[in-house]
């Protein structure tokens, strides 16, 4: 008896009529599956792949960037930079740094290299830190009213830890003396990393021209990179300090030597 | 739903299997590059910056 009940519903679902109406609850299941695997989705692309995306993009505008600047260079002076001699690995030659003048809003002026981060590390860096602007669709941004690159004071930006590129994702990988390089159509100032922190979101004493230290005067130039901390939260900042070493021109025609890769 | 998405489409099984493909590579497409950053902005709330709670945010003092 029971043989024949299967029989005879493996005949009906062998003999599928064509006829067969879409029930309610099959598309309201259907469409609720689709949803829960699309929300799953979101969150791989959140935590892995957005940021495989948006990295890539952001490394190939920095160099795209850098790349403008090299070419201009070229053409504003075509006596040709002199091509470093093999024979003779100079000194690296340095100049006193060129300060530029404060970025407007969105007004990318810089490309962020740190060798820590990857030898194809290049971010673009803009005026202003306002998510909308700057930190979600360019990359790096510079708070307004603080120091340009290699000006005594400090040279103070933030971007994301995690997400839309995530620039600084690795920020608490950096070792002491790491080699931090601002490019700009000059040339490249080189910033070396002494010192992480980890402040409360107020805490804009970090952003001060000696960094926590009210009312001194900086003889110094400095750097502070700014992010998220812990990762994906929003309850503290985690704070990176550099310090000037020097500026590579590029009338130099070479890289500066803090541009190798690190081990 | 995907039943009737099956019968609808034309040809033997393999060109619908090709069309299906097609047809998830270019939503996944759209996810990935459209419709997720466009999500984000609101999920996942992110500051990295540091200011004082007063102060506009992206306009901190000093």
């Amino acid at each position: 008896m029971d043989e024949a009940v299967s029989d005879l519903g493996r005949a009906a679902r062998r003999g599928r009529s064509p006829h067969r109406r879409t029930s309610v609850v099959g598309v309201i299941g259907e469409v609720l599956i689709t949803a829960g695997v699309i929300v799953l989705l979101y969150v791989v692309w959140q935590l892995w792949v957005g940021d495989l995306i948006y990295g890539a993009e952001r490394n190939a505008e920095g160099t795209e960037l850098s790349q403008e600047w090299a070419e201009q260079y070229e053409q504003e002076v075509p006596v040709a930079a002199p091509t470093p001699d093999a024979a003779a690995p100079a000194e690296p030659v340095t100049a006193p740094p060129p300060v530029l003048a404060e970025p407007a809003d969105a007004q990318e002026f810089a490309v962020m290299r740190i060798p820590r981060f990857g030898e194809d590390y290049a971010v673009p860096m803009a005026g202003g830190v306002t998510r909308a602007r700057t930190l979600d669709t360019i990359g790096i941004g510079h708070y307004p009213g603080t120091s340009m690159p290699g000006e005594p004071g400090n040279f103070a930006l933030a971007a994301h830890r995690t997400t839309f590129g995530a620039p600084f994702n690795r920020i608490a990988e950096l070792r002491v003396g790491d080699a931090i390089v601002v490019e700009t159509a000059e040339g490249w100032y080189t910033y070396r990393f002494r010192t992480l922190q980890y402040v409360r979101p107020d805490e804009v004493e970090v952003l001060l021209p000696v960094p926590q230290a009210m009312d001194v005067p900086a003889g110094t130039a400095y750097i502070t990179l700014t992010s998220c901390s812990p990762k994906l939260s929003m309850t503290e900042r985690i704070v990176a300090y550099g310090v000037f070493e020097s500026f590579t021109p590029r009338s130099a025609g070479q890289l500066p030597p803090s541009l190798q890769a690190v081990a | 739903m995907y039943a009737a998405l099956w019968r609808v489409l034309p040809g033997p099984a393999w060109v619908r299997v090709l069309i299906l493909l097609v047809l998830v590579a270019a939503v996944l497409y759209g996810l990935l590059f459209f419709a997720f950053p466009w999500v984000s902005q609101f999920v996942n709330p992110q500051e990295v910056t540091v200011a004082l709670p007063v102060t506009p945010a992206g306009a901190p003092v000093s």
